[in-house]
């Protein structure tokens, strides 16, 4: 029995998002990435004496949209003052809230894990400069000295903490994927991992199986990816049960994730923790967000990716199977529903539509191309008729991801220009005649034989002929011959 | 009348009409300052050369014939922690001497438009953190009555200035008192606006949700034209309420009017200060007010409260005078002893004080019987003063328990702390206050008499603050006596 078949791993997530404002949080400096270092600072987000913040509104719509998509409670908050040294941070405190957030009680459902993960509370925050330590350790004690870029200072946080309701790592990676794609939706943030816009914190802790309460969590920092989340947590379960095995005990702390060693090492423990001395922030009032203005963001969100999961399921005539919900839950990540709908409303089967989408248009799409929604049912119509064959099909949307177009242009431009139906007949003719023997056979019953004569016409027409239509004639030939 | 006596508003009207050039009134001042200020020390800057320019400025727009404000041409000295653009400000701190702020708080943004000239930054107390001006960084500030004495604080620089006729005006802050309490000490008018009519953007914070900028003058009406000016909202301060204060009104008189007397701030008053509150109860009798006790029994836990809140927002806000980006910065091995040194040498001894007592006050298992606290005894004080205020239209009491003390004469810190005693609470309940000179109390120092009045009752506590200073009950109140300037002396 593996260690991982005699212990139950336990995972909650806090997901740092940066919203997409055009300005910081409390302050007119703009919010941009790549900026020039310390371009984008004034007296406000370098705390200087006598500053004071103003609470941006866009970045209070953005985190009621987020509230709203996460099915939380959205409530009057408080900021409050949390105090710690440090140089990348102007004032010496963060703004954060506190014990008073403005979204609480949420929740995200997981479509493949088939679970619901509780949202504890999402809130909002402004984000810290940053620092980089030059000297051997790459720490900020025993650096040579420190550069610090202020531009990340005050650009406007969401953070999003969840239950510990995950139990693998899969579906922790599940969990930020589907957060991702409802943050992207909302236009919130534009969810890039690998310029810090999502950051992801992890509490893994392990029990033995069988034993109800909970074991010691361990935070995990410096998750840039989804696979970095990944490894992570299966490194760290497995080294907790490695402890736990052993007759030891895990220690509350924060680790940080070495992407380059595939290892988690201590950071700081429990009691090495800072005491935040959090307090109500004077300089801002409570945040009350009205009715109506809860109601006009509601208004403003665009349909979310659990009901636009529903509409396709729906389709699949409410019970889609296994590999159906994972094509769905692709088109939906890729925002490729869309074609998916549009085609089974054309009359395309809906099996066909997913699939093309969630395979071939996914692909294309994935490596940087685009087909206009309506290139997409007009060729899928094609397929559907009879016209084009699956390879000729996949072969065209290809085309038209490369180079646009229209469908008719592409499929002329391919040679894919269905022979008439007289050519058709008199390519049976041909090819029935050039092959006595396998004549004879199949009208003697060896049916299989109808895929050598589709083959033979392949060849003479070059691939132009639509073999359903050759198979239709072929079979009434054989019915007049018999006869 | 030489120009340095006119009221402000006399000389605005001068400049205004062409009578004086704006020029020949800064001179006027920086001669004074030039003869005196180092008798007083008010002033830990003197914009000689910048006054001169903005002078000129407004007397060139007056030869064009266009609009130059209210306050045109009139001086004011400006306490040292509120932010001028290129100008050196430093909170009387060592931490911060040298900082040139790269911005203007809006209160300056606002008298410059309204014509009015920056001619100094004046002495406080650290941070603002006293009462009387001892504990400057750099040097201590002297009572211009007396100057044996402290000119109370921590806006003593301010206070003194315009008592010593070095500007008509000065602008300073009150977290706990320390506009009206210098007033009081120096003989001139002091008032303490409700929380948020006045902007703090540029305001260097010592207690964020009790500071409050305030106007000095030598007369009540000259305090209303500059809180009018200063009194709108700014976008730039989130705590900045959509209101303004018409000066128009102050004249009209307290007859009919409820007046109470604070039983709570009449414990530990000197027979002096009591003497000048009695005759200015009967002032305000004789000019057709009514006058009763009343308790706002909440208000003797305000000091207690105080002393945990204003710390407590005072260590947060203090936090970033670390070395890193503007300011003193002492370098050590590493970063936390950068910080640790940093910060030993540029605070003085009562910074650090209250920066430790606030760090306890909101340390985790100390939050709540401490700073949670001290904001239900807050609750508690505003509840009280409203029912007061149901009874009554503006209550009244000694501003300071006692008149001026000598220097080092209250080295105790908690000793100090009662200065504060009375003008406190009505930090807590945000609502305004105001101190004015009403005589002579022991050794023939002046003595104030507060006046307060429910939040956004400017207008009802200037109307008290003119019928005191209008009796003809009113006792000559001292003023300055310099040793080179005799015919000064009352």
């Amino acid at each position: 029995m593996s260690l991982e078949d005699k212990y139950l791993i336990t995972v909650g997530l806090e997901v740092h998002c940066e919203l997409r404002t055009a300005t910081k949080l409390f302050c007119g400096c703009a919010n941009t990435f790549g900026s020039p270092p310390n371009t984008n600072i004034c007296p406000v987000c370098l705390g200087l004496p006598g500053a004071l913040p103003v609470l941006n509104k866009r970045a209070v719509e953005y985190a009621i949209a987020i509230g709203l998509a996460l099915n939380c409670d959205i409530r009057r908050s408080v900021f409050a003052r949390k105090n710690y040294f440090y140089p990348d941070m102007p004032k010496d405190f963060q703004i954060s809230q506190y014990d008073e957030p403005i979204c609480v009680e949420g929740f995200l459902e997981l479509p493949v894990a088939g679970k619901r993960v509780g949202i504890v509370r999402a809130h909002i925050e402004e984000d810290t400069g940053k620092t980089t330590h030059v000297g051997s350790s790459g720490r900020i004690q025993g650096a040579d000295f420190s550069l610090v870029d202020y531009n990340r200072s005050g650009i406007p946080l969401v953070e999003i903490v969840s239950e510990p309701d995950m139990e693998s790592a899969d579906e922790a990676r599940e969990y930020v994927s589907e957060l991702r794609a409802i943050l992207v939706a909302t236009g919130a943030t534009d969810g890039k991992m690998e310029e810090g816009s999502l950051r992801v914190d992890a509490n893994v802790s392990v029990r033995r199986k069988g034993t109800d309460e909970l074991g010691t969590r361990c935070e995990i920092k410096n998750l840039n990816s989804l696979r970095s989340l990944g490894r992570a947590i299966q490194y760290e379960a497995r080294r907790q049960m490695e402890i736990v095995e052993e007759g030891g005990r895990v220690h509350q702390e924060t680790r940080h994730w070495n992407e380059d060693s595939g290892m988690t090492s201590s950071l700081r423990s429990k009691e090495e923790a800072n005491d935040y001395r959090y307090f109500p922030e004077p300089d801002l009032v409570p945040l009350e967000p009205s009715h109506e203005m809860v109601e006009s963001v509601r208004a403003t969100l665009p349909v979310l990716p659990p009901a636009r999961r529903a509409v396709l399921s729906e389709l699949a005539g409410g019970k889609p199977s296994p590999s159906e919900l994972e094509q769905i839950g692709t088109c939906v990540a890729l925002e490729l529903d869309g074609y998916v709908n549009s085609a089974v409303a054309a009359g395309v089967p809906f099996k066909l539509a997913l699939s093309r989408a969630a395979n071939e248009l996914a692909a294309l799409v994935g490596a940087g191309g685009a087909v206009a929604n309506e290139s997409f049912v007009e060729l899928l119509r094609a397929e559907d008729s009879g016209r084009l064959s699956a390879t000729q099909t996949k072969a065209v949307m290809s085309r038209l991801a490369e180079l646009g177009g229209s469908v008719e242009d592409a499929i002329t431009a391919l040679g894919f220009v269905g022979l008439s139906d007289s050519e058709v007949a008199a390519l049976v003719e041909r090819v029935t005649s050039e092959n006595p023997d396998e004549w004879s056979r199949y009208l003697a019953g060896e049916n299989q034989l109808a895929g050598f004569f589709i083959g033979a016409a392949m060849k003479a027409s070059g691939g132009k002929v639509n073999g359903r239509i050759f198979s239709a004639l072929l079979a009434g030939k054989r019915e007049v011959s018999r006869h | 009348m030489a120009i340095v006596d006119m009221s402000a508003r006399e000389m605005a009207a001068a400049v205004r009409a062409g009578e004086i050039s704006a020029r020949e009134v800064v001179e006027a001042h920086l001669g004074e300052i030039a003869a005196h200020d180092h008798e007083v020390s008010a002033f830990l800057l003197v914009l000689e050369d910048e006054a001169r320019r903005r002078a000129s400025e407004i007397d060139a727009a007056i030869a064009r014939g266009e609009e130059v404000g209210p306050l045109a041409g009139v001086p004011i000295a400006v306490k040292d922690n509120m932010a001028l653009r290129g100008v050196e400000t430093t909170c009387a701190s060592r931490i911060l001497a040298g900082w040139r702020p790269p911005y203007t708080a809006t209160v300056l943004e606002r008298i410059e438009a309204a014509g009015a000239i920056v001619i100094g930054k004046t002495n406080l107390d650290e941070f603002a953190m006293g009462s009387s001006t001892e504990n400057s960084g750099f040097f201590a500030t002297r009572n211009p009555v007396d100057p044996s004495r402290v000119p109370g604080g921590s806006s003593g620089g301010s206070a003194a200035a315009v008592a010593a006729r070095f500007a008509p005006l000065a602008l300073g802050s009150d977290t706990g008192g320390s506009i009206r309490q210098p007033a009081s000490l120096c003989g001139v008018v002091g008032a303490k606006p409700t929380y948020g009519l006045v902007s703090r953007y540029g305001l260097i914070a010592f207690a964020s949700s009790l500071d409050q900028i305030g106007p000095f003058a030598r007369s009540v009406e000259d305090a209303a034209a500059l809180l009018a000016v200063i009194a709108s909202q700014d976008p730039k301060d989130s705590t900045s309420l959509a209101a303004g204060f018409d000066a128009s009104e102050i004249t009209s008189g307290v007859r009919g009017m409820r007046i109470g007397v604070v039983e709570e701030m009449l414990d530990g008053v000197s027979p002096g200060v009591s003497s000048v509150l009695d005759a200015a109860i009967a002032a305000l009798v004789d000019a057709g007010a009514t006058v009763e006790r009343v308790s706002v029994p909440a208000a003797r836990f305000g000091l207690s409260a105080y002393y945990l809140i204003a710390p407590a927002e005072a260590s947060s806000n203090l936090a970033r005078f670390d070395g890193v980006r503007f300011g003193l910065r002492v370098e050590g091995e590493d970063i936390t002893e950068t910080y640790l040194r940093t910060r030993e040498k540029g605070f003085g001894a009562e910074v650090k004080r209250r920066i430790m007592l606030g760090t306890y006050a909101l340390s985790a298992g100390y939050y709540d019987a401490l700073y949670g606290k001290a904001q239900q005894v807050r609750t508690l004080i505003a509840r009280d003063f409203a029912a007061a205020y149901e009874r009554f239209d503006a209550l009244i009491s000694p501003t300071s328990p006692t008149v001026a003390f000598r220097f080092g004469e209250r080295s105790d810190p908690l000793s100090m702390y009662m200065s504060d005693v009375c003008t406190i609470p009505s930090n807590l309940a945000g609502h305004p206050g105001m101190s004015v000179p009403f005589g002579a109390a022991e050794d023939g120092m002046p003595a104030g008499v507060q006046v307060f009045a429910p939040a956004l009752g400017e207008g009802t506590m200037f109307r008290v603050a003119m019928a005191l200073e209008a009796s003809a009950a009113k006792p000559a109140v001292p003023v300055w006596r310099s040793a080179a300037a005799p015919g000064g002396a009352a």
